[in-house]
């Protein structure tokens, strides 16, 4: 018998990899070149004049992304929930609209809500003549609420996760302190289910970023809006539209830093 | 209390010319036809892009990297109306340097094209996980058995990647069918533009929007049901959820 041992080599962790190796210093020039060309080739002469409305574009698409997402957090919270410990006929309800309105577009939900709901309520004089008509003959409304709404579904279902994961244990322990249920869910179970969130909020919201340029088909004058109309005054095909991804990429860009430090600061041992 | 006059009439939706109904089927096929060709064109980008990925030099990772970046951080909507001109602007130039005349690319084909590029992006990803989460002794197991790295890819590494891939497959098929509603602004006759051209028409909005919603809802029930099929089938014989 021969007594060759046999030995696994040990586990080597491949070198970290630096940001600045030979090849990436090469795609950098290359990307640098082709930057350079798109700057010195197309056209970009319209920038000046529209700058101060594109500015405003981003904003109320920043201001639409936040108010949305807020209210759509809020109202995903009770889906959640009722989901998890509910009676009955409330869950079914909770089930049935995040199946609802995770099964179709957005843009179907946008433009049911905006020119058939829209059409719906010019017909009733009593709605014409009430306080909201000033707010709803406006697109903005619609489109906040297509949004809020498919925000709180996609939602809903993470928070349902959570809450269902958050461990019996600590729940148990929470009411053998003598806390009430309201107490209980206050100080335990929702900051718990929360943390548990978080990574996949981020995600959601740049899911939510990405949907925002939707109500602009609706006439809401957001970022894309704005780069529509210089398309259609200038012509141009290309440029606008570049500016415009380049605009969302660095916005995600900053969403993702910002979710990032968020969840550094709060303490994830033993989640 | 005024009524709609075409809310609840039905009528409107019957499949011959006067109704709407076979209109909106056409598109509803339409819709489908897209999300099926921009899903597998995604698998196939999706595949050799986590490959790329994962085995690949670093030049091709870092321009995959960048691949899957662009294409996930910036909005779909966005994204197809580049892919749409970008797309046809290039087929007809290289029509043009091989001297040919320019073709009106078919909205079918630039719709496929693009939903199938952002696809690709997510499918990378996926893909790339799976075949992560495969136990490392079973494609050496396949190289032990002498298979040929395309053998061990087409009986090993796909089939054994499969009960990982599809939770976030049939999530990106779902997306798939939803996304193909974004054509409409671009003027593809899919399901969402045929509807809002039948309900402008007709003014029973809420009747139209409805029916199309109620299509988009069956198609992903529908799916959902033939998922856990196929799911159940890649994981027999793997013992509890993954």
């Amino acid at each position: 018998m021969s007594e060759t041992k046999v030995t696994m080599p040990a586990y080597v962790p491949p070198p970290p990899r630096r940001l600045l190796e030979p090849h990436r210093i090469f795609l950098i020039a290359v990307f640098g070149v082709i930057v350079g060309c798109a700057i010195y080739f197309l056209r970009w002469d319209w920038l000046p004049k529209y700058q101060s409305k594109l500015i405003y574009g981003i904003g109320e698409t920043l201001f639409l992304l936040f108010s949305t997402a807020a209210a759509g957090f809020l109202l995903a919270l009770p889906l959640g929930l009722v989901q998890v410990t509910g009676p009955w006929p409330l869950a079914a309800i909770a089930r049935g609209f995040c199946t609802l309105i995770r099964g179709t577009p957005l843009l179907l939900q946008l433009w049911l809500l905006y020119y058939g709901l829209g059409s719906v309520f010019a017909q009733y004089p009593e709605i014409r003549q009430s306080m909201f008509w000033p707010y709803l003959r406006q697109a903005w409304p619609y489109g906040f609420t297509a949004l809020m709404l498919s925000f709180a579904a996609y939602e809903g279902e993470v928070m349902r996760g959570a809450f269902a994961g958050v461990p019996r244990g600590e729940l148990e322990a929470a009411r053998a302190f003598g806390m009430s249920r309201f107490t209980m869910f206050r100080r335990i179970w929702l900051p718990r289910a929360i943390y548990r969130a978080l990574p996949t909020l981020s995600g959601e919201t740049v899911l939510q970023l990405k949907a925002t340029p939707l109500v602009a088909t609706i006439t809401v004058v957001d970022a894309y809006a704005i780069i529509s109309r210089v398309r259609q005054d200038t012509y141009l095909t290309y440029e606008p539209l570049l500016l415009l991804a380049l605009i969302y990429m660095c916005l995600t860009g900053i969403l993702v830093l910002l979710f990032r430090l968020l969840e550094n600061r709060i303490p994830s041992r033993g989640t | 209390m005024a009524v709609d006059a075409g809310f609840l009439n039905l009528e409107l939706l019957a499949l011959s010319p006067p109704g709407w109904g076979g209109v909106l089927l056409q598109g509803f096929a339409a819709s489908l036809q897209i999300a099926v060709g921009g899903f597998s064109l995604g698998l196939l980008i999706g595949i050799a892009g986590a490959f790329g990925k994962l085995y690949g030099g670093p030049i091709l990772r870092d321009l995959l990297e960048i691949y899957t970046t662009i294409i996930r951080a910036v909005p779909e909507l966005v994204l197809i109306l580049l892919l749409y001109y970008a797309g046809s602007d290039a087929v007809n130039a290289v029509l043009g340097l091989a001297g040919l005349p320019r073709v009106d690319i078919s909205g079918l084909a630039a719709g496929i094209f693009v939903i199938g590029v952002v696809q690709g992006a997510y499918q990378t990803e996926v893909l790339r996980g799976a075949i992560k989460a495969i136990p490392p002794g079973q494609i050496e197991a396949a190289r032990a058995y002498g298979m040929s790295p395309f053998k061990t890819l087409r009986r090993i590494t796909l089939p054994a990647m499969l009960p990982y891939a599809i939770p976030g497959l049939s999530n990106l098929w779902l997306i798939a069918t939803k996304d193909t509603a974004l054509l409409a602004v671009v003027g593809f006759s899919e399901l969402t533009l045929v509807t809002r051209q039948a309900a402008g028409s007709t003014k029973a909005y809420m009747l139209f929007f409805c029916a199309a919603g109620v299509l988009y809802l069956t198609l992903t029930l529908v799916s959902n049901r033939i998922i856990s099929i196929i799911e159940r089938r890649a994981r027999r014989g793997i013992a509890g959820p993954v």
